[in-house]
């Protein structure tokens, strides 16, 4: 770029009811090279970080593209945080590239309208209000006053604004985090973490909000190790696990080719039913609730084992895994197959 | 909390986050507001975070009631004192020791303050905030440089004003005559004084980052010299050169430099040039520790 702050083409100027264009508004406003809709907005290649002998991110390379929520999911300790951290230019890689928009965040001057981040608690000092947060903020990237009320009301801090962080609880820290983010209405979004520490209501009404966010055009990273919460939000999901890349899928797809089916049978005697199952060869489980779980079978199969063993059955049923399950499935396969690499190498 | 936004940002309903006008400064601007802008945004950003923080408001206080206090106690000591004293120490006395006595230990203030202004992002995690607004490290550093320096300089104005108003009267009969030369120089000396040894205070707490280490390696330091260790013969040589200590000889606060007892190995400026070369070297390992390490 021969400059960073004045764009080739200007950008459109947007009124106050712009924003109720839709989805594709916002395609105008990226720079010129990421008009294409569909250009990964976000890039990681071949990223690395060590801290001393610990790997935390080990060769990563995805894409993040907008439109659309994706989910970056990995158990505690994954390398997300880290891998977040250096987009954001706060880490250094030990090698690799982390990149929005072509370039490397660290290099840019005021990035507060281009790119939005929410890292954990917010980085708020406990004795400045929330008002005094946003100002210097929206100060420091020349982001107008009346920007900070309408981020205040949106994340409905609007009547504590003039109260000082430290005596917020979790959850409004985690707002005034969401605020700062939305503060230069930027078409690059990163959450680390969102719903930590948020009651149900407001888990419910992030989720609403990043579906909405990505609905209008922008791209949304959001991390998480809750796997049935990205089920819900996200579109899209970038799966790690001790900073290596597990699965950068679809989370239908995901889950489906992840999850193994069972039927579910409810029955009063259920030890016949493991017997006679157990009989043709059939695995069976038996669930939190005592139904019995058969696997590699379909619905079809088992009812025609139930009726010719006269059982007694109230109930028999497909199901699919949840995402949890695909997920801690996937994780178990990548930790075997490293033991195995490990033993023969 | 107020629940006006809880169902805001679903999509297709009308409503969003809102806008920001994009009508970009920089499209109507010449080409030197990509170094002048963004570094004046940053000064202030960074002045709004110390005006908006009480703790680092009220450190500058003390700067200035205790500098102009403790000059007003001792010139009033000197001047109830002198009358019964022997006429060769009558003549020795230094009236500009007096007026700024009280910087010695009015400077404990303005340290407290230059380290708060950066230990506070790292206590606070601020810091990583600071640097998503801001991420050319740089920039930020040189803004909040800056924003520290403008308190910092006008705080030590007005002390090193206000301690010379308050003690010339105290001293009635033992005042300096006015308009010499030398007391001008101790006037610029003691507010050089105070702006600088912020600014180094504000690069060791970025060198270390952290409040409480550099406050644990300054004021040991900078009390020890004030009281006394730089009398010590052997250690003097040494101990001269420590960063408070450098300016001394301008503020008239060393002994009368004709007394080889007091003789310093360098002059009045040179002494405020030791204390900027501190202060420069402090603010550069600040910024090379910010530029290497992770936040």
């Amino acid at each position: 770029m021969p400059c960073r702050l004045r764009p080739v083409r200007p950008r459109p100027v947007r009124s106050g009811v712009h924003f109720r264009c839709g989805v594709g508004d916002f395609r105008g406003l990226f720079p010129p090279r990421s008009t294409p809709s569909l250009a990964a907005v976000i890039e990681v290649r071949e990223l690395h970080k060590r801290y001393g002998r610990v790997v935390a991110v080990d060769r990563l390379s995805c894409t993040v593209r907008p439109g659309r929520v994706t989910g970056f999911l990995g158990p505690n300790g994954a390398g997300k945080s880290t891998t977040m951290r250096m987009l954001l230019g706060l880490d250094q890689p030990s090698g690799g590239e982390a990149l929005i928009d072509g370039r490397p965040y660290r290099r840019e001057v005021a990035p507060l309208r281009r790119v939005g981040a929410l890292l954990e608690s917010g980085a708020a000092h406990p004795g400045r209000s929330a008002y005094h947060h946003l100002l210097w903020l929206a100060r420091s990237n020349r982001i107008p006053r009346s920007r900070i009320t309408e981020v205040l009301e949106l994340v409905g801090l609007a009547a504590v604004a003039g109260r000082r962080v430290g005596g917020f609880s979790l959850g409004m820290r985690q707002r005034l985090g969401i605020a700062a983010a939305l503060l230069g209405d930027p078409p690059v979004l990163l959450f680390d973490e969102p719903v930590n520490g948020l009651d149900p209501e407001g888990i419910r009404w992030i989720r609403d909000l990043m579906r909405g966010l990505a609905a209008e055009g922008r791209t949304v990273l959001v991390s998480s190790h809750l796997m049935s919460e990205m089920a819900l939000t996200a579109d899209h999901l970038v799966v790690i696990d001790r900073g290596r890349l597990l699965a950068d899928t679809g989370t239908r797809a995901f889950v489906e080719a992840n999850s193994v089916g069972y039927v579910q049978v409810r029955t009063p005697e259920p030890e016949r039913l493991r017997a006679v199952l157990t009989g043709a060869g059939i695995e069976t489980r038996t669930g939190p609730d005592g139904a019995v779980h058969a696997y590699g079978v379909s619905a079809p199969r088992v009812g025609e084992l139930v009726a010719a063993h006269q059982l007694t059955v109230h109930e028999i049923g497909a199901r699919s895994a949840s995402l949890e399950e695909a997920f801690m499935r996937l994780v178990e396969e990548a930790t075997a197959r490293r033991r195995t690499e490990r033993e023969s190498g | 909390m107020s629940g006006t936004g809880r169902n805001v940002g679903t999509s297709g309903t009308g409503m969003s986050t809102g806008t920001v006008d994009r009508a970009d400064p920089a499209l109507a601007e010449p080409a030197r507001w990509r170094l002048v802008g963004p570094l004046r945004a940053v000064v202030a950003a960074e002045l709004t975070k110390i005006v908006t923080l009480r703790s680092t408001v009220w450190t500058l206080v003390p700067a200035l009631a205790v500098t102009v206090g403790i000059s007003a106690l001792v010139a009033l000591s000197f001047r109830t004192s002198l009358p019964r004293q022997p006429a060769d120490r009558q003549a020795a006395f230094d009236p500009l020791f007096a007026t700024f006595y009280g910087v010695t230990l009015g400077q404990l203030a303005v340290v407290v303050f230059g380290v708060l202004v950066v230990g506070a992002e790292y206590r606070s995690g601020t810091i990583r905030a600071s640097l998503l607004a801001v991420p050319r490290r740089g920039l930020w550093y040189a803004g909040k440089v800056l924003a520290a320096a403008l308190p910092l300089a006008v705080v030590g104005l007005v002390t090193a004003l206000a301690s010379f108003a308050v003690a010339q009267p105290v001293l009635g009969p033992y005042a300096v005559p006015s308009g010499t030369d030398e007391v001008s120089a101790a006037v610029v000396g003691a507010w050089l004084h105070l702006t600088l040894l912020g600014l180094f205070a504000l690069g060791v707490a970025a060198l270390l980052r952290s409040s409480v280490w550099a406050l644990a390696v300054l004021l040991p330091v900078l009390l020890l010299g004030s009281q006394g260790l730089g009398n010590i013969p052997g250690l003097r040589t040494v101990t001269q050169y420590l960063p408070d200590q450098t300016t001394w000889v301008i503020m008239h606060l060393a002994g009368p430099q004709d007394d080889p007892r007091w003789l310093r190995d360098y002059g009045p400026w040179t002494g405020v040039g030791l204390l900027a070369l501190w202060t420069a070297a402090a603010l550069l390992g600040g910024y090379l520790t910010l530029r290497r390490r992770d936040a």
